[in-house]
């Protein structure tokens, strides 16, 4: 399946490199899109217009206009900021706390370690049993629907699968040859640590974290969609499926457009991170 | 049959662990709780109110006793009572449970039939076949559910007029939720079993039945299908979560009885006690689903005596 001639390497776009380049593509298009929007978007997100209420795709508007006459492409536009800050900045924390979790667990060698490494496999085992969204939901029905609310729920349940990742790394890590010849040489634990553990265990998660980005952010289009994310007038993509919901047949493209969209996103994390991987062995 | 006491005790001490999470994290997480059992912040309850609620919940006895008492009630199947419904969340749940139980059943069957048809088509086929599958699997594990669920309503329901849009009983008003479940869930079936299977087609057995003369299909059928499911089967447990994570969503767009729209009204009206019963109800049955697939597993391929530490089951 992988071209691996050199000189289809340096001649660019090989049929196999396709489907990664649109996917950066898109992504590309949407950073622009969360950092300009205005630039971006031939409308005003929130320009309420009556009369030109539920109007099907056309050349002046795109995806058609909603409920109040709103441009649905504009709003998907200015809608990019919200749900990608939200999938990034859940991914990160979710991250990052699956890295300290997945760290206590792999790294808490000997007997003297032993209860803590017993604590966090235990926790991160117990954390794999809550599935995701309805601990998110869990979440919400204590602090009230919101961003912070989607934003934690969705950074916890991402973190269990870090952690494991992360600790299985470092266990192997810990066990190789490598480190094994580092120590002989007298090597100091932070140095293995920082040169050798860590680079080669955070390798694989770095993949998995690229795909978790669109997870994140078809999880919180989901709890939108259920009504718990921002309040209405918001251009948020979960919102405007909410919206949409109730003139299905009448208004498909309220549906039909943001849905394509978010599933742009999640297509298009899973291909760009699977390219990661390729490219990792590749090199 | 010591293997199976061991996963057993293994699983007792997961519920334990999930248990004692969630008690925790109920702990830390900003916000009263007995003013979310008066009608959440904005209710503006009066402090002998809130403090009669303590008192009725049991929030004013110290948090050892609290916790205690929590894991004794659970052990004794008592969920405690619904702010909202005043009934036990045990009797909630027993009315929820058996149509999301069918729903998820006939999805994750239904997850496994494509899986394996479209693992199946594209095991030794061209090239150009096994690309296309590859791309279909793909998109089918990107589709959002919920979305999927509202254009299959759109076009089955509406335009077509085969299925109804609003699903409370009968065969035809399963077959849309079990679709908008199953085609997801099927695409990351299909990706870890393709994997799998494309290991199996290397390995040298495959060589040697071949050598004795049997046939393409059956050794598909008998060695190329058994080594490669089992990475799926890993995964069952996880998928099984995920659908009732789904659940939820699904049950709301097709106005189906069952947990998922329990919980999603409950989570609007601020029932914690409802959310959280439903929430260890669903660990319970991951931890289940999972001793269930290891006896499986074990069974399907006899040298896994110790479960591998599989790669990348996502949360």
């Amino acid at each position: 399946m992988r071209n691996t001639s050199p000189r289809a390497f340096r001649r660019g776009l090989t049929p196999a490199a396709i489907p990664a380049t649109i996917a950066a593509i898109v992504i590309l298009f949407l950073i622009v899109c969360a950092l300009i929007p205005s630039v971006v978007a031939p409308f005003d997100p929130l320009g309420v217009n009556p009369s030109g209420a539920f109007k099907p795709p056309s050349v002046e508007h795109w995806f058609g206009t909603d409920d109040s006459g709103r441009d649905i492409f504009s709003r998907i536009v200015y809608g990019a900021r919200d749900s990608l800050t939200i999938g990034i900045s859940a991914t990160l924390i979710g991250l990052l706390s699956g890295m300290a979790l997945g760290a206590v667990a792999g790294g808490s060698r000997g007997r003297a370690l032993a209860p803590l490494r017993t604590v966090a496999d235990r926790v991160i085992e117990g954390m794999f049993a809550f599935p995701g969204l309805l601990l998110a939901l869990l979440l919400i029905s204590v602090r009230g629907p919101g961003v912070v609310s989607i934003l934690i729920a969705v950074a916890i349940s991402t973190t269990p699968g870090y952690a494991r990742m992360i600790r299985g790394g470092i266990r192997k890590s810990l066990g190789s040859g490598a480190v094994e010849a580092a120590r002989l040489q007298g090597d100091r634990a932070p140095r293995i640590w920082a040169k050798l553990v860590l680079p080669e265990s955070l390798r694989p998660v770095l993949v998995l974290a690229t795909l978790g980005v669109g997870e994140a952010v078809v999880m919180a289009a989901a709890l939108g969609f259920l009504g718990m994310g921002m309040p209405p007038p918001a251009p948020e993509w979960g919102s405007m499926l909410n919206a949409g919901r109730s003139y299905l047949v009448k208004a498909w493209w309220m549906t039909c457009f943001p849905g394509l969209v978010i599933l742009a996103v999640g297509l298009s994390t899973t291909i760009l991170g699977r390219a990661f991987d390729g490219r990792r062995r590749f090199a | 049959m010591r293997t199976i006491a061991r996963r057993a005790l293994g699983a007792v001490v997961v519920m334990f662990t999930v248990a004692t999470l969630a008690f925790i994290a109920l702990q830390f997480i900003p916000g009263d709780p007995a003013e979310a059992a008066l009608g959440g912040p904005g209710s503006q309850a009066t402090e002998e109110a809130l403090q009669a609620a303590r008192a009725q919940f049991g929030l004013d006895r110290p948090i050892v006793v609290q916790y205690l008492d929590f894991l004794w009630r659970l052990v004794r199947g008592d969920l405690g009572v619904s702010y909202s419904q005043h009934i036990p969340v045990a009797e909630v749940l027993g009315r929820a449970v058996p149509p999301t139980f069918i729903l998820a059943l006939t999805a994750l069957i239904a997850a496994w039939l494509l899986a394996l048809v479209s693992v199946l088509v594209a095991s030794g086929s061209s090239r150009i076949a096994r690309g296309f599958t590859l791309m279909i699997d793909l998109f089918a594990a990107a589709i959002p559910g919920f979305w999927l669920a509202s254009m299959l309503v759109l076009v089955f329901a509406g335009s077509l007029a085969w299925f109804p849009a609003v699903s409370t009983g009968g065969f035809n008003g399963i077959v849309l939720p079990t679709i908008s479940l199953a085609i997801p869930i099927a695409g990351f079936l299909a990706q870890v079993c393709r994997s799998g299977i494309d290991d199996a087609q290397r390995a040298p057995f495959i060589e040697s039945a071949r050598a004795r003369g049997e046939s393409e299909l059956g050794i598909r059928l008998r060695h190329v299908l058994r080594h490669g499911v089992v990475p799926g089967l890993n995964l069952t447990a996880w998928a099984l979560g995920s659908l009732l994570g789904g659940t939820a969503v699904i049950e709301v767009i097709f106005a189906r009885p069952g947990l998922g729209r329990t919980l999603v009204s409950a989570v609007n009206g601020r029932d914690i006690p409802v959310v959280l019963g439903v929430v260890l109800l669903a660990a319970l049955a991951y931890v289940v689903a999972a001793f269930i697939t290891d006896i499986v597993i074990a069974r399907v391929d006899p040298r896994t005596e110790a479960r591998i530490e599989q790669a990348v089951p996502r949360a």
